[in-house]
């Protein structure tokens, strides 16, 4: 549909009753700014806009973080959630972590509401902080794959909370303890 | 021990169909699985053959070496046989999406197959674990008759054996993690093999499917996911597997439910023997007349034929055929285990004439 000012096409419909009677207007992108409809160049970008962008500048760049935020994809197998959804099978067991925001209503749906393991623990996870003298590589890594896993969390607790600097100070940490860990398997 | 043994006796060891146990008049058998991965592996269906390989490998080395049993059987799947892979799905020890073929994700269709196995406790066959399943690893007990807790604590010494050896990938807020988010938090599934003639020839049976439904439980057919109530044979199992621990599950289902069901089938039963309601007679005594004198019997007839017969037994009408018997019938007649036992591969027309004969000489068999 062509515009009603000039030949350029339609991509914004104004739909308004004045006294009781229906006028449609149809106005290209240009027209509608200038009769001050539609999206003007001066509205403030969106808040994901303007946290990406700070990620990028602080070179906060850890792929869980922008995972979670923009839904782009798991920092170890690459999986999308779009991919999730159309397989309904998660990539690696690191996809609980990248997308933990998305899946948390998703569980609560499909376990009548259960949302947080309750029953049997693997012995190491829980005896491996108590009992440091028997750690093993293995042990090891697992415990530091936890302490990863909970700072995740609190970063994207403090991003969201717009506390940039602990923000920073989390990541900084993430990335000691993440250095030489890869996507290849630990076995 | 790689591939199956042709001396291995498929006939009579088989824990799950001794039918004996507790409420073995209703229940057939009792199954408890448990989904566990690797941590740092992706999952089977999305890692490359290299990880996979290396899953396997892993796995095959932990499940070997724990000391599980005192004889336990590897199988290589992408090396065995079609028929060897029939035989393990109609014994209930490695499920059919196991045993299908299939290439490597984005592999050419002649591509070898993707690396993944099954080891089985001989001679009871009561613990198989899957490597490289939908899941690194499927751990099942199988029992005979109403054994949910039995189950239970056998498949979770496994566990605690195999966890002592291989990194588990776990999360203290989501539990064991799986490929599927609907087996995340304890990855158990507890099911129960029911025969229900009763509740079905009254026409109860969809009341208590729904009644289950409503509880959020899965009511299946003999073959598990997808498959009919072949010979009125049911499989009620959980579905919640987050935020409900094991103890929970199996009270639920082993103290509550499944007795209730059981009442519901026997009360069935007792009921057509006081009115000894001649159309219940007459499907057994006719069930029994076709499998003791046809010729040609197809893998559905014999199992539709048989769960009469098997009422028969339980009601006491039919007194010289075992209920063990009928159980094992159930699996002989099986493609699969048919050609095993006979020692030919044969096609299906070939197959129902087999069936027939073997039927006829197995009940017709004097002790």
């Amino acid at each position: 549909m062509k515009c009603d000012r000039c030949d350029n096409e339609a991509t914004v419909q104004e739909i308004t009753i004045r006294h009781g009677v229906r006028v449609e207007t149809h106005l290209c992108e240009q027209c509608a700014r200038q009769a001050g409809l539609g999206p003007t160049p001066t509205a403030p970008p969106p808040l994901h806009e303007i946290l990406q962008k700070y990620i990028q500048a602080t070179g906060m760049g850890h792929a869980t973080v922008v995972a979670a935020k923009t839904r782009a994809n798991c920092p170890s197998c690459k999986l999308t959630w779009e991919e999730f959804r159309q397989a309904d099978r998660l990539g690696c067991p690191d996809c609980y972590t990248a997308f933990e925001a998305q899946l948390g209503p998703l569980l609560e749906r499909a376990h009548e509401g259960g949302i947080k393991h309750c029953g049997k623990t693997p012995a190491r996870a829980c005896a491996a902080p108590a009992r440091p003298e028997r750690a093993s590589p293995q042990n090891e890594a697992l415990e530091r794959m936890a302490r990863v896993t909970s700072l995740r969390k609190q970063l994207e607790q403090a991003v969201a909370s717009e506390q940039y600097e602990r923000a920073a100070a989390i990541r900084d940490q993430i990335r000691q303890l993440s250095a030489g860990d890869g996507p290849t398997p630990s076995v | 021990m790689t591939g199956i043994p042709p001396s291995l006796s498929f006939e009579s060891r088989t824990e799950w169909l001794r039918g004996e146990g507790r409420a073995s008049d209703v229940v057939m058998s009792s199954r408890v699985r448990l989904a566990r991965n690797i941590n740092g592996c992706p999952f089977p269906h999305r890692g490359t053959r290299v990880h996979r390989q290396a899953s396997l490998q892993l796995c095959r080395r932990a499940i070997l070496g724990a000391g599980l049993s005192p004889m336990l059987l590897w199988v290589d799947l992408h090396e065995a046989s079609p028929l060897e892979r029939m035989l393990l799905v109609e014994r209930h020890l490695i499920s059919k999406h196991h045993s299908k073929s299939r290439p490597s994700a984005g592999a050419a269709s002649t591509a070898p197959e993707d690396p993944r196995g099954v080891a089985i406790t001989l001679p009871d066959e009561r613990v198989s674990i899957m490597v490289n399943e939908e899941d690194h690893l499927r751990l099942q007990v199988i029992r005979t008759g109403l054994a949910l807790s039995e189950c239970w604590q056998e498949i979770d010494a496994v566990d605690t054996r195999l966890e002592s050896v291989l990194p588990y990938a776990y999360s203290s807020r989501f539990g064991y993690l799986t490929a599927c988010p609907t087996n995340v938090g304890t990855g158990l599934r507890m099911s129960v093999m029911l025969h229900l003639p009763g509740l079905r020839l009254n026409g109860d049976i969809e009341r208590v499917k729904r009644a289950a439904t409503d509880m959020n439980l899965a009511v299946r057919g003999f073959y598990g996911e997808g498959s009919d109530a072949a010979g009125d044979f049911y499989q009620i199992s959980n579905q919640t597997t987050l935020g409900r621990s094991e103890r929970q599950v199996l009270e639920e289902l082993e103290v509550q439910i499944i007795p209730k069901v059981v009442e519901y089938e026997r009360m069935a039963r007792r009921s057509f023997a006081t009115k000894r309601l001649a159309a219940v007679e007459d499907q057994i005594y006719r069930a029994y007349g076709i499998l003791t004198n046809a010729r040609l019997v197809s893998t559905e007839e014999a199992m539709q034929l048989l769960s009469h017969l098997r009422l028969g037994v339980v009601l006491g009408l039919i007194k010289n055929v075992d209920q063990a018997v009928v159980n094992h019938l159930m699996l002989l007649t099986q493609p699969a285990h048919l050609q095993r036992v006979l020692g030919r591969e044969m096609d299906q027309d070939a197959r129902r004439s087999a069936r027939a004969e073997l039927l006829r000489a197995r009940l017709l068999a004097r002790p």
